[in-house]
């Protein structure tokens, strides 16, 4: 099915408030529109003898839901995650020790995948663990009448036809992960993967400037 | 993880401080850290923050059966979560004993003090009432955890609203928030739990005690009143003795303290209902702290569009159809599985996929290229010196289906090669 022009697509306002924990070695909040994911990580740390590898770090990823317990949807939401870090992360660098990276939802209001991501690779970066690439998270819905949505509200996720979430890496921008739900066509994902290649662009310079921000006092 | 041990000059140098009536951070014996109530953007979030102590309460409620010796009361359920982000020995789902020892002080601070009227909470008698889950979350752990959590479960739970519920004879009818505004929990108290730290068998006394203080104290007296004075419970761990002047007087200390912090609940809880009646957006997006060099905002940014529809018609056009025959939806095909490939061992060595460009099968599904028999070298690893060279080409009919089935796995390696535009 051919998807018509899209005509105005945007992405809510984020914000972004890095070492709010004292806790964990690295912490980061992210929020997009209403949604809101606060991000800790905990390592380079001892690792337990039964998950530990020898010759690099292992990553562990907890999602944890407002109400209730973490269930399966958490869990296949934390592996989306950790595939994604264990592909920008130089893990090699940490031989058995174990990195702990904790995700809270502090509010779902829609694109809740991409806003962990972008928690999570704040956070990361906080930590100062070694990177090879950055990485973000980019939603996209396709709605009844075909139009593509980026970042869409949960009300708006709850009409779509298809939802697709994608991580993009900050050196070339290309696919790191990909998770969707629905039905679309061949021809429909791969303007929705342009279209979030695109928006990267702009979370990316989101990233620059925080950082920028956060280290233009020289101490 | 394994928390790091407490270095015994850092013990010593402590509990020292403590004898000269001094505080790590300065305060008074009897002073509590800063504290903040926040609330989120939907009814019943509720963030706490005591000192560098983080919590997150959240409620919310559903309808239920009632219980069998109680079916005109609704069902309060309270779960306190150390978060493995609070701090690096909290482990997820095991129930450690610090979390036992919280979960019982909020149970017993909040539903045997009741102070939620939980008759108001029943639709039907013995068919239909409301459970209301308060669910608290650590953020993060510098101390006074129980205070904390105690604070910010009453401060949720006066925040909270629940659906408006109508009752015509047999029907039971539950409005949406759109069609009728929820209504709030009836409240009779605030029950507010301070905690006091005890060293030095019980000689020298703090409230509020920050992590390191609690790391070397000896025992933890916690009492939770309510405003107008009535204790809700009181409970000693640590097994010191105490004086009964001891404990009369830390009641009063904690009746001072008790007033001060439930002013602040009102004071925030007011704060709240104005921003909303206003019609602001309220809820952690806003209280994001704009002044801090730590925190930056953007405002919505339009997505540029304009080549997408080029791009990706370029992509889908210049994928090739993969040339296995795709059985017809409704058709089912048996007896005809994947090639057995146990003989040709070499095969087998070197499929490395790549986990980041696994994912990437998605744009390389439609253009694999795939190698088709006749190939005497099989490109298999990313490697330019292993080249597999099949000497026997012994089923070279088959040979396109053996290609074609372990081509999904290829792809990830040929893709590394595809030329990327």
């Amino acid at each position: 099915m051919e998807v018509c022009g899209p005509s105005s697509v945007s992405l809510r306002e984020f914000g972004c408030e890095q070492m709010l924990l004292s806790r964990p070695d690295g912490s980061a909040s992210f929020v997009q529109g209403d949604t809101s994911v606060l991000a800790a990580v905990y390592g380079p740390a001892e690792v337990k003898v039964s998950k530990e590898i020898y010759d690099r770090a292992t990553l562990e990823v907890l999602v944890q839901p407002k109400v209730g317990l973490p269930g399966v949807r958490e869990r296949s939401q934390e592996q989306s995650v950790r595939e994604t870090c264990e592909g920008s992360l130089l893990l090699s660098l940490h031989p058995r020790s174990s990195l702990t990276l904790v995700l809270q939802v502090l509010h779902d209001d829609g694109s809740l995948l991409s806003c962990y991501l972008n928690a999570a690779c704040m956070a990361l970066m906080d930590s100062g663990l070694a990177m090879s690439c950055l990485f973000c998270g980019v939603t996209c819905a396709i709605d009844a009448d075909g139009q593509i949505i980026t970042d869409p509200t949960a009300a708006q996720e709850k009409d779509c036809r298809a939802l697709m979430t994608f991580a993009i890496d900050s050196k070339d921008r290309k696919v790191m992960m990909s998770s969707t739900k629905g039905s679309f066509s061949v021809h429909e994902l791969q303007q929705c993967i342009a279209v979030s290649q695109k928006a990267a662009e702009s979370i990316f310079l989101f990233y620059r400037d925080s950082v920028r921000r956060r280290y233009s006092k020289n101490t | 993880m394994k928390d790091t041990p407490l270095a015994n000059c850092e013990r010593d140098f402590l509990l020292k401080a403590i004898e000269e009536k001094k505080r790590l951070d300065g305060r008074q014996t009897y002073d509590y850290r800063k504290m903040k109530i926040t609330f989120g953007t939907d009814y019943g979030c509720c963030f706490v923050d005591l000192g560098k102590t983080r919590v997150m309460a959240q409620v919310s409620c559903e309808l239920v059966t009632p219980q069998e010796n109680r079916p005109n009361e609704g069902i309060m359920f309270f779960n306190i979560e150390l978060s493995p982000m609070a701090a690096p020995e909290f482990e997820q789902g095991r129930q450690s004993e610090l979390s036992v020892k919280l979960n019982r002080q909020l149970e017993r601070c909040l539903r045997n003090s009741k102070c939620i009227d939980t008759e108001s909470l029943c639709v039907v008698s013995g068919a239909k009432v409301w459970k209301v889950r308060v669910d608290v979350h650590m953020l993060n752990h510098d101390g006074n955890l129980m205070d904390a959590a105690s604070i910010a479960a009453i401060s949720a739970l006066s925040h909270f609203r629940r659906p408006d519920v109508s009752i015509e004879g047999e029907e039971v009818t539950i409005y949406s928030p759109d069609e009728r505004d929820p209504i709030p929990l009836s409240i009779y108290h605030m029950p507010i739990s301070v905690s006091f730290s005890f060293f030095q068998q019980g000689t020298y006394l703090l409230v509020d005690p920050c992590e390191r203080e609690e790391r070397v104290m000896d025992g933890l007296l916690m009492i939770a009143m309510n405003k107008h004075r009535e204790i809700c419970s009181i409970q000693s761990s640590g097994g010191i003795m105490l004086l009964k002047e001891q404990v009369m007087r830390c009641s009063k200390i904690a009746s001072v303290k008790v007033s001060e912090i439930t002013e602040l609940i009102q004071k925030a809880l007011e704060n709240d209902k104005r921003a909303r009646k206003a019609g602001g957006r309220c809820g952690f997006a806003e209280s994001l702290p704009q002044e801090r060099i730590t925190a930056l905002k953007m405002d919505e940014t339009p997505v540029e569009m304009t080549d997408v529809t080029d791009r990706a018609n370029e992509i889908v056009q210049k994928a090739e159809v993969p040339p296995q025959t795709v059985p017809v939806p409704g058709v089912g095909q048996v007896g005809q599985g994947l090639q057995n490939t146990w003989g040709l061992e070499e095969e087998e060595e070197g499929e490395e996929t790549d986990d980041s460009e696994e994912d990437d099968k998605e744009d390389t599904v439609s253009k694999m290229e795939v190698e088709k028999s006749g190939v005497d070298v099989v490109e298999i690893s990313d490697s330019e010196e292993e080249e597999v060279v099949i000497l026997h080409q012994e089923k070279p009919d088959k040979a396109p289906k053996h290609t074609g089935s372990s081509s999904h796995q290829k792809g990830a390696a040929t893709s590394k090669k595809r030329q990327t535009k």
